[in-house]
């Protein structure tokens, strides 16, 4: 009984290590910094960029190696009192507008920006086009006169709906 | 008869659309360096530490730069080719020793071969970042004018050496 008492309070305690763990990565991405300001501002940026090495994260969430030098590079040139756009076309010119998680709007990114609004748009028009198509295909299995006249008596109570 | 058609249309402008994206490597971003200027640096020797050797010193002549390091497996498997190049002394070869231990990447050419004219060394990585670095093994070429002309980003195989870096080089050294 004790031992299973004890497997089960070790098996709670990993489970609670591994559910915690990301928190502490999360910790990781805070830079070293400076004043609160500067510190956010290192944040924010490095949210906006994408880490090349694992392609589906920030540097913000990014333990890669390459992440951390660009965390660092962040952080080196707002001490140095580099605009945010200045840091941001810094990393354009190396890495590409690959690393820019919301793309710039222009005529190579048309479809990606405008595609979910033409597809919401092309929803809208199929489901116009069946809503008024439809009194016509209703209006095509329309009861015979002879059916109307028997769901008639049927709803007036006579149960066999036939004449009496 | 437009009730079956137009979804099937859709559907298979989709499946070809996923096809493309299936045949090509996310990790491959296109460099914004190509045509560009190369990133000035002036780095220490890995052999001889206290000579530098830099961009300004290439100037003149086609090179390669190759970025390796010791703890990068797939450095190892271009190794051979590259010491075949260098054997065959087509083209420089100037190797970035990116964010390694100058002892150990001594030890790794030692062990493997060296194929470099000559290794710079890239302790923190900062050159790499300026060349935008992103996938050890990476290998840019260079013109006589210090403009990047081509990048290959992880191993150099036998392949993109024969089809794309030496008809590139022999066509930039006539220039």
């Amino acid at each position: 009984m004790m031992s299973r008492l004890a497997t089960a309070s070790a098996a709670l305690a990993a489970t609670l290590i591994i559910a915690l763990a990301p928190l502490s990565h999360a910790a990781d991405a805070v830079p070293t910094a400076q004043d609160p300001v500067s510190a956010s501002r290192a944040v924010k940026l490095a949210e906006k960029l994408r880490c090349l090495v694992c392609q589906n994260q920030s540097i913000a969430e990014s333990n890669a190696e390459l992440a951390l030098d660009l965390r660092r590079q962040i952080n080196e040139q707002i001490a140095a009192g580099k605009t945010d756009q200045q840091i941001v076309d810094y990393m354009v010119a190396r890495y590409g507008e690959f690393v820019l998680y919301q793309p710039p709007f222009r005529t190579t990114t048309l479809l990606l920006w405008l595609g979910p609004g033409l597809l919401v748009l092309g929803g809208f028009v199929i489901l116009a086009r069946t809503l008024r198509a439809r009194p016509r295909i209703a209006g095509a299995s329309s009861l015979s006169d002879a059916d109307r006249e028997r769901a008639a008596r049927l709803l007036a109570g006579d149960a066999d709906g036939r004449n009496s | 008869m437009t009730r079956f058609v137009v979804p099937l249309a859709v559907f298979v402008v989709i499946v070809g659309f996923l096809l493309i994206g299936l045949g090509r490597d996310p990790r491959e971003v296109p460099s914004p360096l190509i045509d560009k200027p190369a990133p000035v640096f002036s780095l220490a020797q890995l052999d001889q530490p206290s000579k530098t050797l830099g961009t300004a010193d290439l100037k003149g002549q086609v090179w390669l730069l190759n970025v390796w390091a010791s703890w990068c497996v797939s450095c190892r498997d271009e190794h051979p080719l590259l010491v075949e190049l260098a054997r065959a002394k087509i083209v420089p070869i100037i190797g970035l020793n990116y964010k390694d231990e100058p002892q150990a990447g001594l030890g790794w050419l030692g062990r493997f071969g060296n194929p470099y004219t000559t290794s710079v060394i890239d302790r923190d990585g900062r050159v790499g970042i300026d060349w935008g670095v992103y996938g050890v093994p990476e290998t840019f070429v260079i013109d006589k004018q210090g403009t990047v002309r081509y990048k290959q980003i992880g191993p150099v195989t036998a392949e993109v050496l024969e089809k794309k870096i030496l008809p590139l080089v022999r066509e930039l050294q006539k220039s």
